[in-house]
């Protein structure tokens, strides 16, 4: 195989300054590889988790001073981890696919014995005695975790700018932000800081940075991946996806995280896929619906040329494309910021400095409350506590939060109806590329604009991909594939028959990294 | 105006938020500009509309009457920003 | 007390219920314990934790709600209610608000004979909160208070009743209904001293013959049955002093402080209460299966009312008698297993209500610490009956037992306490006494018959008590004929 010719070639070179000619002329360093790639190199035993592992630190090291990816970084942890599979491995042990892959946490995933912030000053030290459920699933996949990644404060943002501690770059242009809330996951797999990186997502958090970063998110559905130990925005909302370079990873990340957990009520009674299954390159006959109200005003047109692009080609390889509606879209954006911040408010109660976090020393209980709160919490987050809990206050619960409940039910209706007639729809993720640092930092509004093509699916609870298809300026352009309920499966077909069929969806970004530069 | 300056500081209160007054006066413009946008919703009619509160139609989680073994005790106050005989401390309770 | 007003009394009562975990995790549902040592991430409510319903706690609530003739929900659901305490990890305590497991029950009280049935208004399930140390004598004198989270996630339920309640003895008669039934359906404690049963009272006044409610003035930290009495005994006189000056009721939440035998206003909040209650997205709804339901009901224990009407008609006690017996489980089952050696209603009704609960409300305790088995009580009776022991001795015998948890013949033999009844080891005794004393013999002959009391007294004197009095008596008589 080319690859592992590749490979000889780049051990006996020593191995991290090599750089690799791959797919096409681009130059790939083994930082660039997918997990699937890699995890064939450690099967036959081309490559140990602990080199791949150390090629990952080193990279970081290059890289994160500029992408500013990561809150923490767990070295040792990563390696120990790496040296135990590498011990297994020698021993034959049965080894999952992602046995020995370097990966990132959101860092709002809890992570026994490791630091877990959410990005905020609140949780500045916050050391949690438990493992989120895919922290644990990961580690019995053999997983090896570089450390936890930058987001907005509380998974509240578009653009990682939020984050209490500092923002994070776009790997594709240090200018622009690389999305949010969870940029420094997506900036991480982009940059070649880590294999893979899970997200979260609760009116978009996967897939904007996905979309702007160029990598592959999904959305699982509501329920299919446990929120145990995933620290709670909204919690109605609120799901845990994977970021990754291609589709084929996203299926592999997603048949170890996903599966139904005794220790999240809302999690779903089903068996665990194999969402590999789905990777076929067929669209033939599938009907795909193109929803009007995302192809409106406001659109950039060279993201929309990509989006006809794409379009013709699914048609070419014998999808159906027609337009549809969803009337109700507009709406599902106000919905969205009551009801996110209504749950918030309630699950942001917690951090009062008596238990764990910043506590604000102060006479008297309720000055030390106001006084941690106050100075531990961020703009954004006391924004959104103060309006969720407007809106539950006593005289507005039903102008605000029962409306927006009900209006979260149309918005439902409205998925259900077409995917009576379509197999999934089409859109784009954001409609524009990435936006520059401090551009919508001032206006909470215009940045809450920009998760208006992902938040009626969380409203939804519905599943959705956001896959890399071209660039605009150097700055990648995503295309949003959004499903059926538990049908993830649809999306992992058409992306895959996307990857397969065109070279857009794997841009890489210009960052050099060089190692030991 | 939707919301004034006191009910920013009622809302405060209530969320445990000492705001200054450069705070107040930003959240008060901030959140009416977004609650003005929310005004959208008012053009939607619900009437015959069930409140969506869950998206997927679980009913009846349940989980056995079986104990584990409880936290240590030195974990549980692993984090604790302050601590006396085994117990949180907090300040003067008013 | 004028007749001018009438007192109007609802009561919330927290029942804590007696499963083997917690609501929302599987932590030991103790009481008691170490600080913070019945604690987990879920009950703690760290970062990321997630609640997963304890099924036991369903099945007590509806078990109430059936013995309390509620109707039971079809579909039911949690909700956060939002306020900050340091006793409440998460700031918000996981209740229902809107739609509860239980409503539109009652209850059926005796107050001195009068019966009178109580509306219930509803039953919530909620997770109980922490405990709060205090550095100092009181809350307010404290300059900073200990919070210990054993008890958070406890499992409880709400109690609400109409205000249907007139008096202070009926909340009570209320209350010890309550106690009584839900100690039946075995799903608590019900100890008001450990705070398993817990009640806050609403209280008002309105004048006799009005319809409109008054303003209410809710009471808590009432810890014993004896305190709730006297609480509202309390707050209806501070009312009426209020109105009869003309004055208005205050609503507000009052606190009973047992030393001084008066409720005071808790500190007004900085706030007014706003729960800002919504849907728990962590939880999903219930929907309760009819059949299940039906289950449940076919399996209640017999309850108070029923038990007490059957110890009337079966056992021919007394209504007052089967009323006390029946009005704890413990003590209507400890009854019946003395019944099953010693089948005498009548006496172990007497000596169930006189020497047993004497000796155990002398000592403040539970039936259940009660150390005399029902078998030993059984055989005591027996002693007694014949003639073994007299009735005198059996009531020393009885204490020693209850201190001791000794058997009766143990008891008997170790005092060398056993009756003299053989007439042959009498009449030597008895012939003496006569000789030693003819006036008093001639006396009785002369037909005053009490002197034959002098004689008997001196028999038992000289056997120091244990000569059986019937049978010294009949052999007096015969001598003396």
């Amino acid at each position: 195989m080319l690859l592992m010719k590749k490979m000889a070639v780049l051990k006996s070179h020593g191995l991290f300054d090599i750089v690799l000619e791959m797919r096409g002329g681009a130059s790939l360093s083994l930082t660039s590889l997918t997990a699937h790639e890699l995890s064939e190199l450690l099967d036959k035993r081309e490559l140990s988790s602990k080199e791949l592992t150390v090629a990952h630190l080193e990279r970081i090291g290059s890289v994160d001073d500029k992408v500013k990816a990561f809150t923490t970084l767990t070295a040792e942890h990563a390696l120990l981890q790496a040296e135990e599979i590498d011990k297994k491995r020698v021993h034959g042990e049965k080894l999952s696919p992602l046995a020995g892959i370097p990966m990132a946490l959101k860092d709002n995933m809890c992570t026994r014995g490791i630091r877990t912030t959410c990005s905020s000053k609140i949780l500045e030290d916050f050391v949690p005695p438990y493992d989120a459920t895919v922290t644990e699933k990961l580690n019995s996949a053999g997983t090896v975790l570089l450390g936890k990644c930058n987001m907005d404060e509380f998974a509240m943002g578009s653009s990682t700018e939020n984050s209490g501690f500092f923002a994070t770059r776009n790997p594709h242009d240090l200018n622009a932000v690389p999305g949010g809330s969870s940029g420094g996951s997506a900036a991480a797999v982009a940059a070649q800081e880590a294999v893979f990186a899970l997200g979260s997502d609760t009116g978009g958090s996967i897939r904007l940075p996905a979309s702007f970063c160029g990598v592959v998110g999904l959305k699982p559905t509501y329920g299919c991946v446990s929120r145990y130990g995933l620290i709670a925005y909204a919690s109605s909302l609120d799901q845990i996806g994977p970021l990754t370079r291609d589709m084929t990873d996203c299926a592999l990340v997603m048949s170890a995280i996903a599966g139904h957990d005794p220790k999240d009520s809302t999690s779903a009674p089903m068996d665990i896929p194999d969402y590999s299954k789905y990777l076929v390159n067929n669209v033939k006959g599938m009907k795909i619906g193109l929803p009007k109200e995302y192809f409106g005003a406001g659109i950039d047109p060279q993201v929309l040329a990509y989006l006809q692009q794409a379009i013709g080609k699914l048609e070419e390889m014998g999808a159906i494309c027609e337009e549809v509606s969803l009337p109700h879209t507009m709406y599902a954006l106000p919905a969205y910021y009551i009801i996110a911040p209504a749950e918030a408010s309630s699950n942001l109660a917690r951090y009062d400095g008596v238990q764990y976090g910043l506590r604000v020393e102060a006479e008297d209980i309720v000055s030390m409350y106001c006084k941690t709160r106050s100075q531990g919490f961020g703009d954004e987050v006391k924004r959104r506590i103060m309006l969720g809990t407007y809106a539950l206050s006593s005289g507005y619960y039903d102008a605000y939060y029962m409306k927006a409940l009900k209006v979260r039910t149309l918005v439902k209706r409205d998925f259900d109806h077409v995917f009576e007639n379509y197999d999934c729809l089409l859109t784009p993720t954001s409609p524009t590329v990435a936006f520059n640092h401090g551009e919508k930092a001032d206006d909470p509004l215009t940045m809450y604009l920009s998760d208006i093509c992902t938040i009626p699916v969380n409203l939804a609870g519905i599943p959705s991909l956001s896959l890399p298809f071209g660039q605009v300026n150097g700055r990648p352009v995503g295309l949003q594939l959004i499903g059926k309920a538990f049908d993830e499966g649809t999306l992992l077909r058409v992306g895959y028959s996307l990857e397969q069929s065109t070279n857009l969806t794997k841009p890489l970004p210009a960052l050099k990294g060089g190692s030991r530069a | 105006m939707k919301i004034s300056k006191q009910d920013v500081e009622h809302v405060a209160v209530l969320s445990r938020l000492e705001l200054s007054e450069n705070e107040k006066e930003n959240y008060t413009e901030t959140l009416n500009s977004i609650l003005e946008y929310m005004e959208l919703l008012n053009r939607v009619d619900t009437s015959d509309v069930e409140p969506t509160a869950h998206v997927l139609p679980l009913i009846n989680i349940f989980r056995e009457d079986k104990p584990h073994e409880p936290l240590d005790r030195k974990m549980a106050l692993a984090n604790a920003p302050d601590e006396e005989d085994g117990c949180f401390k907090v300040p003067r309770i008013v | 007390m004028s007749q001018k007003y009438e007192t109007v009394i609802g009561l919330e009562i927290h029942v804590e219920l007696k499963t083997a975990t917690k609501i929302f995790c599987p932590c030991p549902n103790e009481f008691g314990g170490e600080p913070n040592t019945h604690v987990c991430p879920v009950c703690l409510g760290l970062p990321g934790v997630m609640p997963v319903f304890n099924k036991r706690v369903l099945e007590f609530a509806v078990k109430a709600g059936l013995a309390l003739s509620c109707e039971i929900a079809s579909y039911s659901k949690f909700d956060r209610k939002n306020y900050y305490y340091p006793d409440l990890p998460k700031n918000y305590q996981v209740s229902q608000y809107d739609l509860p497991i239980c409503k539109l029950g009652s209850v059926e009280i005796n107050n001195n004979g009068e019966v009178k049935t109580i509306g219930i208004t509803r039953i919530h399930m909620e997770e109980d909160a922490g405990k709060l140390l205090h550095g100092g004598a009181t809350i307010t004198s404290s300059n900073y208070s200990r919070v210990d989270l054993n008890r958070t996630g406890v499992p409880l339920i709400e109690i609400v009743s109409e205000p249907d309640l007139r008096s202070a003895e009926e909340a009570r008669a209320y209350m010890e209904k309550m106690k009584a039934i839900l100690e039946y359906l075995d799903v608590s404690d019900v100890k008001m001293e450990q705070g398993s049963l817990r009640c806050d009272a609403n209280i008002s006044l309105r004048l006799v013959g009005a319809e409109k409610l008054g303003t209410k003035a809710e009471i808590k930290n009432m810890n014993s049955f004896r305190s709730l009495q006297r609480a509202i005994e309390y707050e209806v006189e501070r009312q009426t002093e209020i109105l009869d000056e003309g004055g208005r009721i205050v609503q507000e939440t009052r606190s009973w402080d047992e030393e001084k035998g008066i409720t005071v206003s808790m500190r007004s909040k900085e706030e007014a209460h706003d729960y800002r209650y919504l849907p728990e997205p962590d939880l999903v709804p219930i929907i309760v299966d009819p059949k299940w339901v039906n289950e449940l009901r076919a399996s209640l224990p017999e309850l108070p009312d029923a038990r007490k009407k059957r110890f009337v008609k079966e056992l021919g006690l007394s209504e007052y008698d089967a009323g006390i017996i029946t009005g704890s489980r413990a003590l209507a089952d400890y009854f019946d297993e003395v019944m099953i050696k010693y089948n005498d209603p009548k006496t172990v009704a007497n000596w169930v209500m006189g020497e047993l609960l004497r000796l155990i409300n002398a000592g403040d305790m539970e039936i259940t610490e009660n150390k005399i088995k029902p078998d030993q009580f059984a055989a005591l009776l027996q002693l007694q009956a014949d003639g073994t022991i007299s009735g005198k001795m059996a009531k020393t015998v009885f204490e020693e037992m209850f201190a001791t948890g000794k058997g009766p013949e143990t008891i008997v033999k170790e005092k060398g306490m056993v009756q003299i009844s053989d007439e042959g080891a009498l009449a030597t005794l008895i012939e003496k006494v006569i000789a030693a004393n003819p006036r008093s013999v001639e006396d009785y002959k002369a037909g005053k018959e009490k002197a034959i009391g002098f004689l008997v007294g001196q028999i038992m004197k000289e056997t120091k008590g244990q000569a059986n009095p019937g049978v010294v008596n009949k052999l007096l008589i015969e001598k003396m004929k």
